[in-house]
């Protein structure tokens, strides 16, 4: 089928926009994405000492061919400069790796070939007549792997090859997915328990006085996230605004001043705030679709108020409520900022833990698989939430 | 139940918002039993107010409201048992009709049985049997009307209020709608007080029309009695169509007063007690109005010049010259001879000293 005349050009004029979502968003996001289960670096710079590792496994040391591939090839690496990028993930599957793969790549060039790479590189160190050493360069050499979903989802492989829990005291993202999701559960209920009767307020005031209110909601939406967020801890910590109030007026002794902020109370109370707009214009705008006449036609057929408003007014307000609730439920698994200014340590989520492992540790493996736990998380809630609810019942505007 | 009692009594009710003016202002009024009552005016003459106060959605500011005798004063919609029809129906869209009909039954804490019986027969009451399992926004205007009157019906209230109920409808659905109301309101016997800008539709269906305007009672009577006894020059412009001439009361004899209207002399019912050199408007009814070629006939002849002609089918619109006043309107019914008139004749015109009454000059 050919498309024609003035379809060709509406088409056509989408092109600059398709470009731009391919290259902004699509591709950056799916680079990101196989990061998690793509990583060819180490591949590439030991290509023969991983053939030659091929078929050993832990049984013993390698055979002497491995030994003097390394010997070659880790010097090779270090003077293009690519040894960071081995050191790294071998160091994070054995911790101590780097420092000796360093060394070696050091040492090997001033050392003269004596009939056995083997006895060479373990006068070195000593790490390299160790099994474990040789397992941590075979199991990061690989092309396409698992660990980093399995290191996101607090699981190991076994010596034995089996998957299981790791110890309880370093499972760390799956309580944190948790509590993620706990945090933006309870920011959107919050929402929605201050946003309702906020946007009923608005939809009902006369227009003069329902612009202003819109005015106070919007503002806070025009200023600078940061802005507002350090606004919050000027108000709540310990030498803040609340608490001198509180102990000015005798309610708390000056020595047990209110722990507001840099923790998870901070988080909630910042990130309510924050994210209130989203909650309050959806409704509105459903709200404002509601003739008045309903609540008086239900009142006249004998409804008292609270029935009104749970039989009449709440199911025709379904919708904005799915439609904020899932806006403020999305935003908010996904915060970063506000967490990291006001959390502290207790009020971390899952996006703080992402930000540390693509800024601090660099170990963007496992920042994708968070990332991709966290989308395939929302995708799902999504998918139940349409079910439930109905996607085509949701009114943003 | 002693039928002689007012169903409904307005006392001295007052209404105004804030400071401003009144809304409403002095309506004393009485309700019979079974009786249609339509509250008629121009928009923003008070009559949607006075209905809202009775259904308790609004509280006078002054005066009191009795139903049955007793003040309603305080007493918050739900516990009035009054059906109310609004113009926009306010179906409630997320349920079906079934379920908008089942719901004052609902909340009254009837058995499902029984509320299914009722809404059949409430159904069937509007004539839209088998419409129960519709969705509101899948009927027609004129339809969701109907559900919005049965919803009214439906818990048995004795009054019914009516707020514009077919001011969204096309001319012709208006009519249907009037007369189902009408047959509705006698079958059940029920108190229906009615609020509508359409003198039409008040005359076809009312037993009694009270006419408003600015937050007052102009005259509120049946509507043969408004039509041919306005009590005042608004109703009788308000109601159908009238001539009104200005002038001055030059003596009153029995009953019928002479008027001078830019120096000719018509003779009119006296209404009211206007005393004799008063300023009156002496209002004709246009198809009251003879239009003849030769004189002799009337009290009132005048001459007159045709200065336009309308054809309307069942009749002809003749605007004329009469003492002075270039805009006088005359009916003449399309009958054999009605006469070939053409603009610019010089005519006759005259009416009955009866059929023209002279009312209070009033500012409008």
């Amino acid at each position: 089928m050919r498309i024609k005349g003035p379809r060709a050009t509406a088409v056509a004029l989408t092109l600059p926009l398709l470009a731009f979502i391919g290259l902004s968003f699509v591709a950056p996001l799916g680079t990101l994405l196989s990061k998690s289960a793509y990583d060819p670096n180490v591949a590439n710079i030991l290509p023969r000492t991983l053939a030659a590792l091929d078929g050993w496994s832990g049984g013993g040391l390698p055979a002497e061919a491995a030994f003097a591939a390394i010997a070659e090839e880790l010097p090779k690496a270090r003077q293009a400069r690519t040894l960071v990028r081995v050191a790294g993930p071998v160091n994070r599957l054995k911790s101590g790796l780097r420092r000796v793969l360093a060394r070696t790549a050091r040492q090997v060039e001033k050392t003269e070939y004596a009939g056995s790479w083997r006895a060479a590189l373990i006068g070195i160190d000593p790490a390299w007549q160790e099994p474990d050493t040789w397992l941590a360069i075979q199991a990061a050499g690989a092309r396409f792997t698992l660990r980093h979903y399995l290191q996101a989802l607090d699981l190991e492989r076994r010596p034995d090859g089996d998957i299981g829990l790791r110890p309880e005291q370093s499972r760390i993202y799956v309580p944190l997915l948790w509590r993620t999701l706990l945090v933006s559960l309870g920011v959107t209920l919050l929402c929605l328990a201050i946003g309702y009767p906020i946007a009923h307020l608005i939809a009902t005031s006369p227009p003069k006085r329902s612009n202003l209110l819109l005015l106070m909601v919007l503002v806070p939406f025009w200023t600078s996230l940061l802005v507002r967020t350090t606004a919050w801890i000027v108000l709540l910590q310990r030498q803040g605004v609340i608490n001198s109030l509180l102990v000015s007026m005798g309610i708390t002794p000056d020595g047990e001043r209110l722990e507001l902020i840099y923790n998870m109370t901070g988080t909630f109370t910042a990130m309510t705030h924050v994210l209130l707009p989203f909650m309050v214009l959806p409704l509105y705008s459903v709200m404002r679709s509601i003739p008045p006449t309903h609540m008086a036609a239900a009142a006249s057929l004998g409804a008292n108020p609270v029935q009104g408003f749970l039989r009449v007014y709440l199911p025709q307000t379904l919708p904005g409520i799915g439609a904020g609730g899932l806006l403020v439920f999305i935003l908010a698994i996904g915060y970063y900022i506000t967490p990291a200014l006001v959390g502290g340590r207790s009020g971390q989520l899952i996006s703080n833990m992402i930000a540390y492992h693509v800024q601090t540790s660099l170990n963007w493996g496992l920042a994708a698989a968070l990332s991709s736990i966290l989308l395939v998380a929302v995708i799902g809630l999504y998918l139940i939430y349409s079910r439930l609810i109905g996607i085509d019942r949701v009114r943003l505007s | 139940m002693n039928d002689d009692r007012p169903h409904i009594e307005y006392i001295g009710v007052r209404k105004r918002y804030g400071r401003s003016n009144w809304v409403v202002s002095d309506l004393d009024l009485r309700v019979r039993r079974g009786e249609f009552l339509t509250l008629l005016g121009p928009s923003g003459s008070g009559k949607t107010t006075c209905l809202m106060m009775l259904a308790g959605f609004e509280a006078p500011s002054a005066g009191e409201i009795r139903i049955n005798g007793e003040t309603v004063d305080g007493l918050p919609p739900d516990k009035r048992g009054i059906g109310v029809v609004f113009q926009n129906y306010a179906l409630f869209p997320h349920m079906t009709v079934g379920g908008n009909l089942a719901f004052p039954l609902e909340v009254r804490g009837m058995a499902e049985p029984e509320r299914r019986e009722r809404v059949d027969q409430a159904l069937a009451l509007v004539r839209m049997e088998g419409f129960a399992d519709r969705r509101p926004d899948q009927l027609s205007g004129g339809q969701q009307q109907r559900i919005a009157i049965a919803r009214a019906l439906v818990f048995e209230p004795d009054l019914v209020l009516m707020d514009e109920p077919l001011g969204a409808l096309d001319r012709r659905l208006r009519e249907e709608l009037q007369y189902e109301i009408r047959r509705i309101q006698q079958q059940l016997g029920v108190t229906v007080v009615y609020v509508t800008h359409d003198q039409q539709e008040a005359m076809a269906m009312s037993d009694r029309v009270a006419v408003f305007r600015a937050g007052r009672i102009e005259q509120a009577a049946a509507p043969e009695v408004l039509y041919e006894e306005p009590q005042r020059a608004f109703v009788a412009s308000f109601i159908g169509e009238n001539n009104l001439l200005p002038g001055r009361i030059i003596s009153i004899n029995r009953g019928v007063c002479a008027v001078e209207v830019n120096g000719r002399q018509i003779e009119a019912s006296h209404v009211g007690n206007l005393p004799a050199g008063a300023e009156t408007l002496v209002a004709i009814r246009p198809e009251r109005v003879k239009v003849t070629r030769e004189a002799g006939h009337f009290a009132n002849e005048h001459e007159a010049r045709v200065e336009d002609i309308s054809f309307l089918g069942d009749h002809l619109r003749v605007r004329l010259s009469v003492c002075g006043n270039s805009s006088f309107i005359a009916k003449i019914p399309n009958i054999v001879g009605h006469g070939g008139i053409l603009p610019g004749d010089l005519v006759n015109v005259g009416w009955a000293a009866l059929d023209c009454r002279a009312l209070e000059a009033e500012s409008s």
